[in-house]
C-alpha cells in the first residue's frame, strides 16, 4: 500500500488514441489526475473534450479502437495499464465501479432488476447463493428505491428513469468499491430527480468512504459536488485545482468561457423583457387531454402576444409538450379552445389546418433525429417551400442559401448532409427550416437541451436575434429555468398536466408563489455556489 | 390472443381461396390429363369426359364449386385425387410423417449449426476465425439445395458409403436430406443471430455488466444471447414454412416418400384436389408455427408480458 499522498487513483501523462477510418485520433493527451480516498473529483468539459475517454480508460472499458498509448493509471498502488482481462475483472466491481450516463439503456432489458444487482455479488462471490436475493433488495433500499422487494422482481422497462439510475447506483455500490466513476450520471434526468440522485450518491459515498470521479458537462453540478475539479478541453486538462479556486478565480480562458456560458451561473437575460402587448397571437383556454385515462394536460389556459416569448417549464411528463402540440394543431384537445390570430382553430382540419401550418413552425429537441440524413441541407431547408409550392427550383435554392446565412452557416453547406455537422450546427439547420415560410409563431421544444453549454448559449443568442429581426413569437418548451431566465418574457410552470404558476419571468423566478416552482429553482445545479 | 387466432383463420381461408382461384382458372384439366387427351391423342369420348367431370364436381358453375369445396374443406375433405381416386386428405396426411421426420431433424440441425456459428463467430477473439465463421452463413444461403444434395450423395453415399443415398427407411436415410434442408435454413438463422448478437454486444448495458467485473462469457451467454434470440426466434417461425417447401426438392433428389413427392406428382398431373390439400396443409403448418412463436415471445421478452411504465414519466417516483 502506498501512502495517502499518492492517491487512490493516479493518472499520469495519459495518452489515448482512437483508430478511425481517417487515421488515428488523439482523444486524450498528457492527462494527469489524482483522486484521493473518499474524495469527489469532477472532470468538466464539453463533448469531445476527452473527459469520458479518461474515465473509461480508468476502468479499462475504452470503446473499440481506443488504446492507451502512453502514461500510467495507478489504482491503490497497482498499475492498471498493462492489466490482463482477468486482472481487470478483479478490479471492476469491487475496486472501481461505474455509474453510466443513460439509465434508460444501461440495464439488460430482459433480466429482473434484482438479478442484475445480485450479479455483482455472484461474480465476486460476495454472498452465499441463498442470500443473493435478500442482499439485492437491501442494496436497492440503500440506493433509495421505494418498495425494493417489489422492484427487485420487476424489469427495467417498468421503472422510471430516475429509479433505473438508482438501480445502477445499487449495482455500483454492491461490491463496496473504493472508487465510483460516475459518467454524466444524471444528465438524462429531470433537475429535481438529478438533485435527489446526486445528493444520495454523495451521501452514500461519504458514508462508505468511497471516492467518486464525477464526469460532467455541467459546471453547476461540479461546483455543487466536487472538492477538486479538472477542466478538460481538446483532450487535455487546461486547469485543475480545488473547486472554489478554479470556479471562483479561473486562470484559463477556456474555464472563463465555460463559466460565462453556463446559464445557471450567469443567467442574465439576453435581451430586455418586452411589455405585454394587446395583439394576441395565440390564446388557449381550458385545454384538456388525457391518454389511457390519465390526464396529461388538465385545464391549461394562457395567451401569448405577438413578438414575445412564453416559456412552458416543467419536468418530463408534466404535459408541456402535449400542450404545445395542441396549440399548433398536432394533437386534438379533449376539451378547450385554441385561438390563433383571432381565429378559433381548435377543430381545424385538412386544407385549413395545412394553411395554418405555414404560420407556425416547430423546432424539435433532438437535432440528430429531426433532420433526414439522406437529404442535403439545401433540400432540408427548402422542404417547407416545396411542400407549399412556393417559388421555383432556382428561387427556392436562393432562399435556402439566404436562410442558412441567417443562422450563420456558410452557403457552401447547402450541398452537405446532416452527418457532417455538429449538434449545434444541426440545430441551426432546423431553425433555418422553421423560418423558411416566414411563420408568425415558432414552437421551440427543448431546442438546446441536447447541446453543450457553450453551443447552447450560441443557439439562444441566435434565437433572440432572429426574433428581433423577424418579429417572431416563441412558445418555448424547456425543463431548464436558467434558460427561461435568459430568453422568456413570460413563464408558465407546469406540473402533472396543470399550470401551477404563470406570470412575467422575473416576477416568477424571484418571488415564486407555487411550491413546485421553488423546488425547480432550488434544484438548478450551481445555485449553492452563487449563493455562497 | 383471440385476435391472433382470428388472423390465423383468415390466413387459412386466404390460402384456400387463392389456391382455388389460381388452380381452377388455370388452363388444363386433370380429367383430360387422366383420360389421355391432353396432347391431342383423343382416347375418350366427350360423354366419358363429361361423366368424369361430373364425378369430380367440375361441371358446376365456379361460385357453386367454390362454396361446395369450402364447406367440404372445413370438414377436412378436399375431394378425391383425380389421378389415383384416393381421398386427397388421406393421401397428403399419410405422406406427412416421413416429411415431418426430415424437416424436424433439419430444423434442429439448422438451429444448432446456425446458432453455433453465430455464437462462436461473435465470441472468439481470433479475428480470422470469427471472420471465417461469419462468412459461412452467406455462403450457405447461396448454395442451391439440389446441388448440395447431389454432392452429399456423391461424397457420403457413393465414396464413403456411410449412409444410404436414396429411400426412406431407417434413421440413416434421414441424415443427408435433413442436412441438405438444414443448410440454407441454418444459414439464415446464423446470419440473423450473429447480426443481433453484435447489436446486443454494442448496447450500453454491456458496459455496465463488464464494469461489474463480469467475464466475456457471462456477457455473451448470460446477457447478449437472450436478447439476441428474439429476432432469431421470429425468423424460425418464417423458415419453418420454407422447410416444407424445401422438402419438394430434397425428397425428389433423395427419392424419399413424403409430402414433397406427393406435391411434385400432383402438380405434374394437375391433380387439383391434392395440390389444394397440400397448400392448405402448408398454410396450416406455417400458421401453427408462428402462433407458437408468438406464444413463446412473452416468455423470452418481459417487455411484451408486463405493462411498461408510461414513457416519459421520469418524475415523481424517483
Amino acid at each position: 500500500m502506498t501512502g495517502v499522498s499518492a492517491g487512490l487513483l493516479r493518472i499520469d501523462g495519459l495518452d489515448v488514441t482512437y483508430r478511425t477510418r481517417t487515421g488515428p485520433v488523439r482523444a486524450v493527451r498528457g492527462v494527469d489526475l489524482t483522486v484521493h480516498p473518499g474524495q469527489i473529483v469532477a472532470v468538466v468539459g464539453e463533448s469531445g473534450s476527452g473527459k469520458s475517454t479518461t474515465a473509461h480508460a480508468a476502468i479499462g472499458l475504452l470503446p473499440a479502437g481506443g488504446r492507451v498509448e502512453a502514461g500510467s493509471i495507478t489504482f491503490d498502488g497497482r498499475d492498471l495499464t498493462g492489466l490482463s482481462e482477468k486482472g481487470w475483472r478483479s478490479v471492476r466491481g469491487t475496486g472501481i465501479a461505474l455509474v453510466p450516463q443513460d439509465p434508460t439503456v444501461s440495464l439488460d432489458p430482459v433480466r429482473r432488476v434484482g438479478e442484475q444487482v445480485a450479479e455483482v455479488l455472484r461474480i465476486h462471490r460476495l454472498a452465499p447463493r441463498a442470500r443473493l436475493a435478500a442482499e439485492a433488495v437491501e442494496l436497492l433500499r440503500r440506493a433509495g428505491v421505494d418498495r425494493p422487494g417489489q422492484r427487485a422482481r420487476q424489469y427495467p422497462h417498468q421503472l422510471s428513469g430516475g429509479l433505473r439510475q438508482r438501480v445502477l447506483i445499487a449495482i455500483a455500490l454492491a461490491g463496496e468499491p473504493r472508487l465510483i466513476i460516475a459518467d454524466e450520471p444524471t444528465s438524462a434526468l429531470d433537475v429535481t430527480v438529478q438533485r435527489a440522485i446526486l445528493d444520495h450518491l454523495q451521501e452514500l459515498a461519504a458514508e462508505s468512504g468511497t471516492a467518486v470521479l464525477l464526469i460532467t458537462h455541467d459546471l453547476g453540478v461540479a461546483a455543487d459536488r466536487a472538492a477538486h475539479v479538472a477542466v478538460m478541453s481538446g483532450g487535455t486538462v487546461v486547469e485543475q485545482g480545488p473547486t472554489r479556486e478554479v470556479l471562483g478565480a479561473p486562470a484559463h480562458a477556456y474555464t472563463r468561457d465555460l463559466l460565462a456560458a453556463a446559464p445557471a451561473l450567469a443567467g442574465e437575460p439576453l435581451r430586455p423583457r418586452r411589455p405585454a402587448g394587446t395583439d394576441v397571437l395565440l390564446a388557449v383556454t381550458g385545454l384538456r387531454r388525457s391518454f389511457d385515462g390519465t390526464a396529461a394536460v388538465d385545464d391549461v389556459s394562457f395567451t401569448l402576444t405577438r413578438g414575445r416569448t412564453l416559456a412552458l417549464v416543467g419536468e418530463s411528463g408534466s404535459g408541456k409538450t402535449t400542450t404545445a402540440r395542441m396549440a399548433v394543431g398536432l394533437e386534438t384537445p379533449d376539451a378547450g379552445t385554441v385561438t390563433f390570430d383571432g381565429e378559433d382553430i381548435t377543430a381545424a382540419r385538412g386544407e385549413r389546418l395545412r394553411a395554418l401550418r405555414r404560420r407556425f413552425q416547430l423546432v424539435h429537441q433532438n437535432p440528430y433525429a429531426s433532420l433526414n440524413p439522406r437529404m442535403t441541407l439545401g433540400d432540408i431547408v427548402a422542404e417547407p417551400l416545396r411542400a407549399f409550392g412556393v417559388g421555383d427550383r432556382a428561387s427556392r435554392r436562393e432562399r435556402a442559401a439566404e436562410l442558412l446565412e441567417q443562422v450563420a452557416l456558410p452557403v457552401s453547406a447547402l450541398r452537405r448532409r446532416p452527418v457532417e455537422l455538429s449538434g449545434g450546427q444541426r440545430q441551426r439547420v432546423a431553425i433555418a427550416r422553421a423560418l423558411a415560410l416566414n411563420p408568425d409563431l415558432v414552437v421551440l421544444d427543448e431546442p438546446v437541451s441536447a447541446l453543450d453549454v457553450s453551443v447552447q448559449a450560441q443557439i439562444l443568442r441566435l434565437l433572440v436575434r432572429l426574433q428581433q429581426e423577424h418579429g417572431l413569437t416563441y412558445l418555448f418548451i424547456t425543463h431548464d429555468l436558467a434558460v427561461v431566465r435568459q430568453v422568456a418574457d413570460e413563464v408558465g410552470v407546469m406540473r402533472r398536466g396543470r399550470l401551477v404558476e404563470s406570470g412575467p419571468t422575473d416576477a416568477v423566478l424571484t418571488d415564486p408563489s407555487a411550491e413546485h416552482t421553488r423546488e425547480l429553482l432550488a434544484a438548478i445545479p450551481g445555485t449553492r455556489v452563487t449563493a455562497s | 390472443m383471440p385476435r391472433r387466432l382470428a388472423q390465423a383463420v383468415v390466413v387459412l381461408w386466404a390460402a384456400f381461396t387463392l389456391s382455388f382461384v389460381v388452380l381452377y382458372l388455370l388452363p388444363g384439366d386433370a380429367v383430360l390429363t387422366k383420360l389421355g387427351s391432353a396432347e391431342g391423342g383423343v382416347t375418350a369420348s366427350d360423354a366419358e369426359v363429361a361423366a368424369a367431370r361430373a364425378a369430380h364436381g367440375l361441371d358446376d358453375p365456379l361460385p357453386v364449386q367454390y362454396g361446395k369445396r369450402l364447406l367440404a374443406a372445413l370438414r377436412g375433405d378436399f375431394g378425391t385425387s383425380v389421378s389415383t381416386g384416393d381421398d386427397a386428405t388421406h393421401l397428403v396426411l399419410s405422406a406427412l410423417p416421413p416429411t415431418l421426420a426430415v424437416t424436424g431433424l433439419a430444423l434442429v440441425l439448422a438451429v444448432l449449426f446456425g446458432g453455433g456459428v453465430a455464437v462462436l463467430g461473435t465470441y472468439t477473439r481470433q479475428r480470422w476465425l470469427g471472420q471465417l465463421l461469419l462468412s459461412l452463413p452467406p455462403l450457405g444461403i447461396s448454395l442451391p439445395s439440389f446441388w448440395v444434395g447431389l454432392v452429399l450423395i456423391q461424397v457420403f453415399s457413393f465414396q464413403l458409403r456411410l449412409v444410404p443415398a436414396l429411400g426412406s427407411t431407417g434413421f440413416a436415410s434421414l441424415v443427408l436430406p435433413a442436412v441438405t434442408l438444414a443448410l440454407p435454413t441454418g444459414a439464415i438463422i446464423g446470419q440473423v443471430l450473429a447480426k443481433s448478437l453484435r447489436t446486443q454486444l454494442a448496447e450500453p448495458y454491456v458496459e455496465v455488466v463488464l464494469a461489474k467485473g463480469a467475464s466475456r462469457g457471462r456477457v455473451h451467454f448470460g446477457h447478449a444471447l437472450r436478447g439476441a434470440a428474439l429476432p432469431a426466434l421470429t425468423l424460425v417461425g418464417v423458415v419453418a414454412g420454407n422447410l416444407l417447401a424445401g422438402s419438394v426438392v430434397t425428397e425428389t433428389v433423395f427419392a424419399r416418400d413424403g409430402v414433397g413427392r406427393v406435391t411434385a406428382a400432383a402438380v405434374t398431373a394437375q391433380d387439383i384436389p391434392v395440390v389444394q390439400a397440400v397448400i392448405v396443409l402448408a398454410a396450416f403448418f406455417f400458421v401453427a408455427v408462428n402462433l407458437a412463436v408468438d406464444l413463446l415471445y412473452p416468455l423470452l421478452d418481459p417487455r411484451l408480458a408486463a405493462p411498461a411504465a408510461r414513457t416519459g414519466k421520469v418524475t415523481a417516483d424517483a
